[in-house]
């Protein structure tokens, strides 16, 4: 759904399908060349999977990729995974168009000039 | 004078009462026309008259709107079993008050069961964590951040043993949902009963097994369908002999509701998976009524009050005329529908928590009013982590005021006979058979699955309805109506230590270095052939089971064999 959103709101995503490891996922991030890596988990393993994921994209070269998300994430563990670098995430309840304005913004802040 | 004669109308009798019912409706037709100028010449509120599955609803309903006749609405316990599965219903069990749970460890666990047992409860439910769902033991990698955290790890027959510690397996009835790997866990489950001492003859309870809706929905699947099926058919037949009180699927409509189906595509996925399995059951050779009577069901009960309630009904109607008719069955119990239900997780929100204890009362009362054998009702602080122990109680005491205080469980299927119900009733049938009719279209279940149908159809009403809720049109309480600034939450949650996963990972050596490793690998060639020729693959891995072999060892026996699914990812 959040996919669709973003699709909709005219931009390119690749999306990887379900259930999988942050290998996967940042091996198909550097392949595509993408600007964002966006996560859903809802599982409560984010503490695991975003530093995890954050650590194979700076080995990658590619720490100018912005990692998000969303999922079930307590505010304590947001703050604590912005702290270690990752972008903002978003919790239940979140508006698609939310989302889609923080990236946009990301990109404009980042790509500006 | 003979009775029949005496009934026998005359040709003109019988003119004369059709004359009467065209004078009836006729009258009827006038005095609705009178009321709907009425009504049409009073401003309306802005607001949307649909239900959240989308289904428009009338302002008023008559008898002019169903077509129900004794032959479909019958009598409860009897077919087509509209009202009712039980002749009785809540007048001689009420239904049984099931809460979902587990988490951390075996022992944790454990003891939170024998806490619900002791505040009323009167049935268990294993909630498993993903590893397991998957099939991975606690000290796989894929398993690293994930184990005990949705639910409790169980990677073999040790931990399934420790889980029921102090509980009697032939006295409690048990519900596990698992599904992927669910013939592994049923024989850790039946081999745990056999240490205890007990026959496993007697072991009442459930397992989810259902995997059709797990392409179709919840994605927690490991081999590819066909395979699949064929495991849940050796479940039907092992079950049918020597657990014949274990129902050995729940064949689950509430995994596609809550990825975002409407009430018609729930009622009819559901029952035409359902259908699905008896075939395929019918096609191994075994006798329909030998293994019909243990399929059990699991719905969801959404917000839509009246909806729920008549999808309950037609589910019923459906599933017996169907058995009956189509399927040839001939034992009643066959053709009788009975199911669990959970309130509606997707339907509670992160603003204002307290507010879904009162979303969960209405839906645990359409549940009732909708003949539930079984019913789970969600916590509170569903958006923000597995519940914690006073979110269960006030759940669990939903329960009990509904059944002891609201008078609801005196007299049976009390809404029988209303017009919107009976219409709504009639709707959803309507639209069930509709839904099948595609279906079959397109060549089964199988195929809709591969061809990403089902998954498609849902994604589509999820949209719908996630579009609804963020233009506003469609009122949540606390989160797009009546908010109150930041919304903040203010009630404690469950954390799970993360020690969790590094004592299980340590359990788990211990039993590795302490087992006999000849039986494990013997047990685990043994099953491979099995699966290579076609046979029952239960006791094959009951044998597993008993020489603690682990979930995964298990799982990647079959897999040589069986292969693995390639979820087909459309986008
Ligand atoms: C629906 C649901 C299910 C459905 C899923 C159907 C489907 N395929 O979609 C079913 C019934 C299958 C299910 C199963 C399970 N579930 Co569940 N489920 C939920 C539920 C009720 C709603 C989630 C949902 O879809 N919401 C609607 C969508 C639109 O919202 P969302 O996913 O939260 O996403 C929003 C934000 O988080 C954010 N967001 C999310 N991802 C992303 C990504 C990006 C890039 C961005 C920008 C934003 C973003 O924006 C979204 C829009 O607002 C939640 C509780 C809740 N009310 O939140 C539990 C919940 C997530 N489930 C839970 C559990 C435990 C399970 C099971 C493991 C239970 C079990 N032991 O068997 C299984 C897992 C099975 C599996 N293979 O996944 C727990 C997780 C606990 C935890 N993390 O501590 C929860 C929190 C319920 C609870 N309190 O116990 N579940």
């Amino acid at each position: 759904m959040i996919a669709s959103a973003f699709r909709d709101a005219g931009f390119e995503v690749v999306y990887t399908g379900l259930h999988q490891t942050p290998e996967m996922i940042v091996n198909a991030a550097v392949q595509e060349d993408v600007d964002v890596v966006a996560m859903s988990v809802l599982s409560g393993a984010h503490m695991t999977l975003f530093p995890r994921v954050k650590m194979l994209l700076d080995e990658a070269d590619a720490d100018h990729m912005l990692l998000t998300g969303g999922g079930i994430i307590p505010e304590d563990d947001v703050t604590e995974l912005e702290r270690q670098g990752v972008g903002r995430l978003f919790g239940p309840g979140t508006s698609t168009a939310d989302a889609i304005a923080y990236v946009n913004e990301w990109f404009a802040t980042t790509h500006a000039g | 004078m003979s009775t029949i004669e005496k009934d026998v109308l005359s040709r003109t009798d019988l003119e004369e009462a059709v004359k009467d019912r065209d004078r009836e409706i006729a009258e009827l037709r006038a005095r609705l026309a009178e009321w709907e100028e009425a009504y049409d010449g009073t401003p309306k509120r802005d607001a949307l008259f649909t239900s959240v599955s989308g289904r428009e609803v009338k302002p008023l309903y008559t008898e002019l709107n169903h077509a129900s006749d004794d032959e479909s609405i019958g009598y409860p316990g009897m077919y087509p079993f509209t009202r009712g599965p039980y002749t009785t219903m809540y007048r001689t069990r009420l239904w049984t008050m099931r809460q979902f749970a587990g988490f951390a460890t075996a022992e944790e666990t454990n003891e939170r069961y024998k806490y619900l047992l002791a505040h009323g409860q009167t049935g268990l439910s294993v909630a498993f964590d993903f590893p397991t769902l998957m099939g991975y033991d606690a000290d796989h990698d894929r398993s690293l951040g994930e184990v005990g955290v949705c639910g409790v790890a169980i990677s073999s027959l040790a931990d399934m043993e420790r889980l029921f510690e102090g509980i009697p397996l032939d006295q409690v009835s048990v519900s596990m949902t698992i599904n992927g790997p669910a013939i592994i866990l049923f024989c850790f489950y039946v081999a745990a009963a056999e240490k205890q001492g007990v026959d496993v003859s007697v072991l009442r309870g459930t397992v989810q097994n259902d995997i059709l809706k797990e392409y179709q929905a919840q994605h927690a699947w490991i081999y590819p369908p066909e395979p699949a099926l064929r495991c849940i058919v050796d479940m039907f037949e092992w079950c049918s002999e020597k657990t014949p009180k274990y129902n050995p699927i729940s064949i689950s409509g509430y995994h596609i509701r809550e990825a975002g189906a409407t009430a018609a595509e729930e009622l009819a996925f559901t029952l035409r998976n359902g259908f699905e399995y008896v075939e395929r059951g019918i096609a191994r050779g075994l006798d329909v009524d030998a293994f019909a009577p243990r399929l059990s069901f699991f719905f969801d009960v959404h917000n839509d009050f009246f909806e729920e309630i008549a999808k309950l009904r037609a589910a019923r109607r459906i599933w017996a005329r169907g058995m009956k008719e189509k399927y040839g069955a001939k034992n009643p119990d066959s053709w009788r529908l009975r199911t669990h239900c959970q309130t509606a997780g997707v339907t509670l929100v992160a603003q204002q928590p307290e507010n879904n204890i009162v979303r969960v009362a209405y839906q645990a009362m359409a549940a009732a009013l909708g003949g539930t054998q079984s019913l789970h009702t969600n916590s509170m602080d569903e958006t923000l982590a597995l519940p914690t122990e006073k979110s269960v109680r006030i759940a669990l005491r939903t329960q009990q005021v509904l059944a002891y205080e609201s008078g609801i469980a005196n007299t049976i299927d009390p809404l029988a006979g209303s017009h919107y119900v009976e219409a709504l009733t009639d709707e959803l049938e309507g639209d069930a058979l509709a839904l099948f009719e595609e279906i079959d279209e397109m060549g089964g279940v199988v195929q809709g699955i591969e061809q990403g149908w089902f998954q498609q159809e849902i994604a589509n009403s999820a949209m719908r309805q996630q579009r609804e809720v963020e233009s506003g049109e469609r009122v949540v309480v606390g989160v797009n109506h009546f908010t109150e600034g930041s919304g903040e939450v203010e009630i404690d949650t469950l954390k799970i230590d993360p020690e969790v996963e590094k004592r299980q990972v340590a359990k788990m050596a211990r039993m590795r270095a302490e087992r006999d490793d000849e039986a494990v690998n013997e047990a685990l060639a043994a099953l491979t052939e099995a699966c290579r020729a076609e046979e029952n693959v239960v006791p094959y891995i009951l044998d597993c089971a008993r020489a603690y072999c682990t979930l995964y060892e298990i799982r990647a026996a079959m897999e040589e064999v069986f292969g693995s699914y390639k979820e087909p990812v459309f986008f």
